[in-house]
C-alpha cells in the first residue's frame, strides 16, 4: 500500500514538474523552443560558430552571410531555381546598363575589343518606394531632429539593447545609400576584404582609401577617440556617382564582366549614412551596440534578437518592398514541387530562429526529434542517415525514411586540392623531371579512395580546376584529365600505378631512388594535422607515395604555422581548398595566376605557379564574355595546367543536407545566400510529428526511484538491528 | 586580521604579474599577431596591408616585451605586454580582438554560469554529505564497502561520459527535458535541470568519498568515544558531534571554490549550449582572441586568490582557536 502511495506521489510530482516546465501547453517536455511558437510559420535552424561580423563591408564568410544576406539587399541576386546560375534584379529595375568607354571618354560599341576599353560604366537604377526596416537610428522628433543621434548619459544608463530605444523610424532607400556603402568599402577602418580587388577596378577607389586613412588618423589624434565619426558623404569617389535619387553609376577601369557578380554580394548592399552616425556614439560601443552587431537593411527579414551566444532571430521586415516567389524554374522543378508557391509574396515564413549548437551530437539528436527543420550530416551520424546502393547510388536509411526525412545533394562550387610548391627544387619548377614526378604522383594519389574513406563518398574527383555547373567545365569524356585518367566505357578510369612508375623512371627516379644520392626519394608534406583524427589521413597519404616507393615525411602543424610556411614558400607539398565567390572560371584560374603568387605578391596562388603562356591567356579570358572564344581559351588553360600539374586537382565536395517532410522549397543554391525568404514550413505537420516522436517515457524514472527506495530497506533493517544490539 | 588581509593582497600583485607573463608567453608562443590578424580578417583575400592595419589598430604592431626603438621607460611601456597588461590591474578588460567590450560581455555571461554552478554546488554538497554520513554510519558493513566501490567507479568516469550519457538517456530516450539549450527567466529551469543533475551526479563519487574520510577521521577521536560513553545514541553522536566538527574542512573547501563559480564550466557549457563564461573562454581560445584569454585568466587568478583569502578567514570563523597573524 505504502509503495503504491509513493509511486503515485512520484508520478504526480513528475507530471507537475513536466506541466510547469512546458507551461501547461501541449508541446513536448523536451522541446527547446518557447511554447506556442511551434504552431506558427517559424523556421528553426542552428549555427555552430558565433558570426564575427554582421557589417556588410566586413563580412565574408558563409556563417555571416546566413544572417546578413537576409537583411541587406544588393542590387542583384541569383535566381533561386534556374541553373546554371543566373543573375536577376533584386532592388534594381532590371539589370545594370553597361557602357564601354575609350581612354578619351568616348563611348564604344558593344563588342568592342577588350584592349580598346579603358572604362566600363555600370548604371544601376533602383526601384522607387523601397524602405529601410524600422530602426531607432531613423527616429526623429516633431521638429525633424534625430531622436537618438546624441544620446545623453541618462538615456545610456538604461540602454542595454536597441529595444530599449522605444521609437523607430524609417526612410526610403536612395541611390546615395549604395554610393555611401561603396565608400565604406574603401575606408581602411572597416577592413573590407575585397578592398584590394576593388582598388584595381573602381576608378578613384585607392585614392579615396589613402585619403580616408590619413584623415582617420588625424581625427583620432584630434578627438582622442579610437573610432571618431567620419562623414563619408563629404568625400568624393570619382568612380561612383549619384545620378539622381534612384540611379547611380560605377565606373570601372577596363572591362570586368565579373563585377556583376560582386553586385550580388552584401558588400554592395546599401548603407544609410545615419547608421554610421548613430553607432559612432561612444556610449553605444561600450555596450557592444554597433553596426557590426545590429544591422539595418531593406531585406525580407530583420534581426530582432541578437544574442550570438545563444540564439539569433530574424523576423519578417514589415517594410519589405515585396517580391514574389519565382514562377519559372527548371523542368524538373515542377515535379519536385518547387513551383507550388509560384507567385506568392515573399517571405513565406514569419520568423527564423537560429540557435547556437557547438556540439554535433546534441544538434543531430534535436534534428531527429524534429526541433530543427534541416540539418547537415556530420561524419559521426553519416552511417545512421545515409546508405549507398549496389550501384553506388545515395539513399537514406530506413529510419530516416520512416520519419519522412528528405536528402538533398549538390556538388559544391569549390575544390580541394593537393599543391606543389613550384619554387621547390625537387617537385617544383618547369623541368621535365619535376613535371614527370608530379604526374606520377597525380596518378598514384587515388582520390576516389580518399573520397570514399574520408568524405563518406561526398565528393567527385576533379578533372581540372572548374567544378561542374560552372562555365568552362566540360562534362563527360571530353572533360577528362588525360594525364591522370583514361576513358573506358565513356567513364574516366585512373591510370595504373605501373604507368605512374614508368613516369617516375623517366624522371630518373628508378624504383623511387634519387639518382644523385642513390637513396629513396624523400618528399615533405606540410599538413594541418593536430588531432588524433588526422592520423589516418596522414597514413593514407604515406601509402599513396609508398606505391611509388617514395618516402613521404608528413610535417604536421597547426593552421597558423601552415599559413606561415605557405606565405614564405618554405613548404614542399600541401593541401588546401577554395570556395568560389562567384560562378565564373576566372574565380578559379586566378588561384594559379603568376602575379598572384603567395610568396612574391601575397596573393592566393599558394603554389607560386608562374607560366607566362597561362598568365597571358588568363588576362585575356578574365575580361571576356562567355562564348566559344572564351571556351577555347579555357580549354587551352586547362591543358596547360594538366600538363604542368602544379596541383593534384583533388575533388569537388558534395553537400548533403537533410530536411524534414514539413520543410518545403528545398533546392540547393550554392551561390545565393538570401534563400531564406523562399522557404516554407507546414507547422501543423511539424507539431504532430514532434508530439509523436517525443512522448515522455516515465517508467524508467519511476522504476529507478522504486529500486532506490527498496535498496534502503536492508539499511533500515541493519540500523534497527544495530540500535537494538547490546554495546560491545 | 586586517593587516593579514592587506598583506595577502599585496602578495597577490607579484603572483598576478607572474600569471600575466606566463599567459602572455604561452599565448604568443603559439600565435603571432599576424596569425591573430588573419584569424580575424578571414581566410580569403587578406592583404599584408590589411594585416598591418589591423595590428596597428589594436596595438599588436609593437614589440612583444622590449622596445629597442624607444628610449627610457618607453622601452618597457611601448610593448604589447605592458600596454595589454597594465589596464587589467585596474580591472579594465578593454575590448576583444573582434571589437566587443569584454567587461560588458563578462557581466552578461556570468549569470548563466552561476545558474548552473550554484545549484550544482548546493545540491551536490547536501547529497554528498548525506551519502557520506550514511556510509560513515554503516561503516565496516556491506553498505560501506559497496558505497566506496560505487564512489570509486563514479569518480573514475569522465565528465564527458556523464554529459553525453545523460543527454542520450534523459533527453533523447526518455524525452523528459531538452537535450541542450538555454533560456532566461523561469523557462530556464527545464534547460538547467539536466546539466545540474549531471553536475551533481558527476561530483558524487569524489565528494562522498572525501567527506566519508573526514567523518571517519572524526569518528575515531576521543570526544566521540566520550560521547558514546555518555550513552548518546549513534545518530546523535554522528549529527551532533561528528558532523559539526567535520564541517570545518568541508566549509573551508567550499569557500575556496565559491569565487570560481563565476568562471563556469568549460565542457558542460559547451555541450549544453549555455552561454556562460566557460564557453566564452573556450571560444576565445579557439578564435585566438588574446584580449579575452588574458582577461579570463587574470580574472580566474584574482578569484582564486580571493578564494584562498576567504578560506583563511573562514578558518577563524568556524574554528575560534585559529588566529590570523
Amino acid at each position: 500500500m505504502r509503495v503504491r502511495l509513493i509511486k503515485l506521489r512520484g508520478v504526480c510530482s513528475l507530471l507537475l514538474i513536466g506541466m510547469l516546465l512546458t507551461g501547461c501547453d501541449d508541446s513536448p517536455w523536451n522541446s527547446p523552443h518557447p511554447a506556442g511558437e511551434m504552431s506558427s510559420q517559424v523556421l528553426y535552424r542552428s549555427f555552430s560558430e558565433r558570426p564575427k561580423h554582421l557589417d556588410p563591408a566586413r563580412s565574408y564568410s558563409s556563417n555571416e552571410y546566413e544572417f546578413i544576406a537576409q537583411i541587406y539587399e544588393p542590387p542583384l541576386q541569383y535566381h533561386f531555381l534556374k541553373r546554371p546560375y543566373e543573375l536577376v534584379p533584386l532592388t534594381s529595375e532590371g539589370m545594370p546598363q553597361v557602357a564601354y568607354l575609350a581612354a578619351d571618354g568616348k563611348p564604344l560599341p558593344e563588342g568592342a575589343p577588350v584592349d580598346e576599353i579603358a572604362f566600363s560604366d555600370y548604371l544601376i537604377t533602383i526601384q522607387p518606394g523601397i524602405r529601410f526596416q524600422p530602426h531607432p537610428l531613423f527616429a526623429r522628433d516633431e521638429s525633424g531632429e534625430f531622436l537618438y543621434h546624441q544620446l545623453n548619459d541618462d538615456q545610456l544608463e538604461t540602454l542595454h539593447t536597441l529595444d530599449d530605444l522605444p521609437v523607430n523610424g524609417s526612410r526610403e532607400l536612395t541611390a546615395a545609400d549604395y554610393v555611401y556603402q561603396i565608400k565604406r568599402l574603401a575606408f581602411p577602418r572597416f577592413h573590407c576584404p575585397i578592398a584590394g580587388v576593388m582598388n584595381e577596378y573602381i576608378v578613384g577607389f585607392k585614392a579615396l582609401s589613402e585619403h580616408l586613412s590619413a584623415d582617420d588618423k588625424r581625427l583620432q589624434k584630434m578627438t582622442g577617440q579610437e573610432r571618431p565619426y567620419v562623414d563619408l558623404r563629404e568625400y568624393d569617389l570619382p568612380g561612383v556617382e549619384v545620378v539622381d535619387n534612384y540611379r547611380y553609376r560605377i565606373r570601372l577601369k577596363g572591362k570586368y564582366p565579373q563585377f556583376a557578380y560582386w553586385m550580388a554580394m552584401p558588400f554592395f548592399a546599401p548603407m544609410p549614412w545615419e547608421a554610421d552616425r548613430f553607432y559612432a556614439q561612444p556610449g553605444l560601443r561600450k555596450r557592444n551596440i554597433k553596426l557590426d552587431w545590429y544591422p539595418v537593411g531593406t531585406g525580407a527579414f530583420m534581426l530582432t534578437e541578437n544574442n550570438p551566444n545563444l540564439r539569433m532571430v530574424l523576423a519578417r521586415n514589415p517594410n519589405f518592398h515585396g517580391e514574389s516567389y519565382p514562377e519559372v524554374g527548371e523542368p524538373e522543378d515542377i515535379a519536385a514541387g518547387l513551383l507550388q508557391d509560384a507567385g506568392l509574396p515573399l517571405p513565406l515564413v514569419d520568423k527564423a530562429v537560429y540557435s547556437l549548437e557547438k556540439e554535433t551530437i546534441p544538434y543531430w539528436n534535436k534534428f531527429l526529434q524534429g526541433y530543427y527543420d534541416t540539418s547537415g550530416i556530420s561524419s559521426d551520424s553519416f552511417d545512421q542517415a545515409v546508405q549507398f546502393g549496389d550501384q553506388g547510388e545515395v539513399g537514406l536509411t530506413e529510419s530516416m525514411r520512416q520519419k519522412g526525412i528528405q536528402l538533398t545533394t549538390a556538388v559544391q562550387i569549390s575544390i580541394g586540392y593537393f599543391g606543389f610548391n613550384m619554387r621547390d627544387s625537387v617537385v617544383g619548377g618547369d623541368s621535365e623531371r619535376a613535371r614527370l614526378l608530379r604526374h606520377a604522383i597525380s596518378i598514384a594519389a587515388d582520390y576516389e579512395e580518399f573520397i570514399s574513406i574520408f568524405a563518406n563518398g561526398r565528393g567527385i574527383p576533379a578533372q581540372g580546376m572548374i567544378p561542374p555547373g560552372i562555365y568552362g567545365n566540360r562534362p563527360g569524356p571530353e572533360g577528362v584529365n588525360p594525364y591522370v585518367y583514361e576513358v573506358m566505357d565513356g567513364k574516366p578510369k585512373r591510370r595504373s600505378i605501373d604507368e605512374a612508375k614508368a613516369l617516375l623512371q623517366q624522371a630518373g627516379y628508378i624504383d623511387g631512388r634519387d639518382p644523385d644520392t642513390c637513396k629513396p626519394l624523400v618528399l615533405y608534406y606540410d599538413a594541418v594535422a593536430t588531432g588524433p583524427d588526422d592520423k589516418a589521413r596522414m597514413n593514407w597519404w604515406r601509402k599513396q607515395f609508398t606505391k611509388l616507393s617514395i618516402q613521404l615525411v608528413v610535417r604536421a602543424t597547426d593552421y597558423n604555422r601552415f599559413q606561415e610556411k605557405i606565405r614564405k614558400g618554405t613548404g614542399q607539398m600541401y593541401s588546401w581548398g577554395w570556395n568560389a565567390d562567384y560562378p565564373d572560371p576566372e574565380n578559379f584560374f586566378f588561384l594559379l595566376y603568376g602575379p598572384n603568387s603567395k610568396v612574391s605578391g601575397g596573393g592566393e596562388n599558394a603554389s607560386n605557379y608562374a607560366n607566362p603562356e597561362f598568365d597571358e591567356l588568363f588576362s585575356r579570358m578574365k575580361n571576356m564574355d562567355n562564348g566559344p572564344e572564351r571556351m577555347a581559351i579555357i580549354d587551352q588553360m586547362l591543358e596547360i595546367l594538366r600538363h604542368d600539374a602544379p596541383w593534384l586537382f583533388g575533388f569537388h565536395s558534395k553537400a548533403f543536407s537533410l530536411s524534414h517532410a514539413w520543410y518545403h522549397n528545398v533546392k540547393p543554391n550554392l551561390m545565393a545566400n538570401n534563400t531564406l525568404k523562399y522557404k516554407r514550413v507546414d507547422p501543423d505537420l511539424r507539431h504532430e510529428s514532434q508530439l509523436a516522436w517525443n512522448q515522455p517515457v516515465l517508467w524508467p524514472v519511476i522504476g529507478t526511484a522504486v529500486i532506490l527506495l527498496l535498496s534502503l530497506i536492508p539499511a533500515v533493517v541493519l540500523f534497527r538491528r544495530r540500535e537494538r544490539s547490546a554495546a560491545r | 586580521m586586517m593587516a593579514y588581509i592587506v598583506r595577502r593582497m599585496l602578495y597577490a600583485i607579484p603572483i598576478l604579474i607572474g600569471v600575466n607573463i606566463i599567459t602572455f608567453l604561452l599565448f604568443f608562443v603559439v600565435n603571432s599577431p599576424d596569425d591573430m590578424a588573419r584569424m580575424n580578417l578571414g581566410m580569403k583575400r587578406v592583404t599584408p596591408a590589411a594585416i598591418e592595419e589591423w595590428k596597428a589598430e589594436r596595438g599588436y604592431d609593437l614589440p612583444m616585451l622590449y622596445n629597442e626603438s624607444e628610449a627610457g621607460a618607453g622601452q618597457i611601456t611601448r610593448t604589447i605586454f605592458f600596454q595589454k597588461s597594465v589596464k587589467l590591474f585596474k580591472f579594465d578588460f578593454g575590448v576583444s580582438d573582434s571589437g566587443r567590450d569584454i567587461g560588458y560581455d563578462i557581466s552578461q555571461r556570468m549569470w548563466p554560469s552561476l545558474a548552473i554552478a550554484v545549484p550544482v554546488l548546493l545540491v551536490g554538497l547536501a547529497l554528498n554529505i548525506t551519502f557520506a554520513l550514511l556510509i560513515a554510519f554503516f561503516r565496516a558493513t556491506y553498505i560501506d564497502f559497496w558505497g566506496v566501490v560505487i564512489c570509486v567507479v563514479m569518480m573514475s568516469i569522465s565528465a564527458l561520459f556523464y554529459i553525453i550519457g545523460g543527454q542520450y538517456l534523459v533527453g533523447k530516450l526518455l524525452h523528459l527535458v531538452p537535450i541542450s539549450g538555454y533560456s532566461t527567466g523561469l523557462s530556464a529551469i527545464k534547460f538547467l535541470l539536466l546539466p545540474v543533475i549531471i553536475g551533481v551526479i558527476g561530483g558524487i563519487g569524489a565528494g562522498t568519498r572525501w567527506y566519508r574520510t573526514l567523518f571517519l577521521e572524526e569518528i575515531n577521536k576521543d570526544y566521540v568515544r566520550t560521547a558514546r560513553a555518555k550513552g548518546l545514541s549513534e545518530q546523535w553522536v554522528l549529527f551532533g558531534h561528528v558532523f559539526q566538527n567535520a564541517l570545518i574542512p568541508i566549509l573551508t573547501g567550499v569557500v575556496a571554490v565559491l569565487p570560481l563559480l563565476f568562471m563556469g564550466s568549460l565542457i558542460t557549457e559547451s555541450f549544453f549550449g549555455v552561454p556562460g563564461l566557460g564557453s566564452y573562454t573556450i571560444d576565445a581560445i579557439n578564435r585566438q582572441d588574446f584580449a579575452i584569454v588574458r582577461a579570463m585568466v587574470f580574472l580566474g587568478s584574482v578569484l582564486y586568490i580571493i578564494g584562498l583569502i576567504l578560506t583563511d578567514i573562514s578558518y577563524t570563523i568556524v574554528d575560534p582557536r585559529v588566529r590570523l597573524s
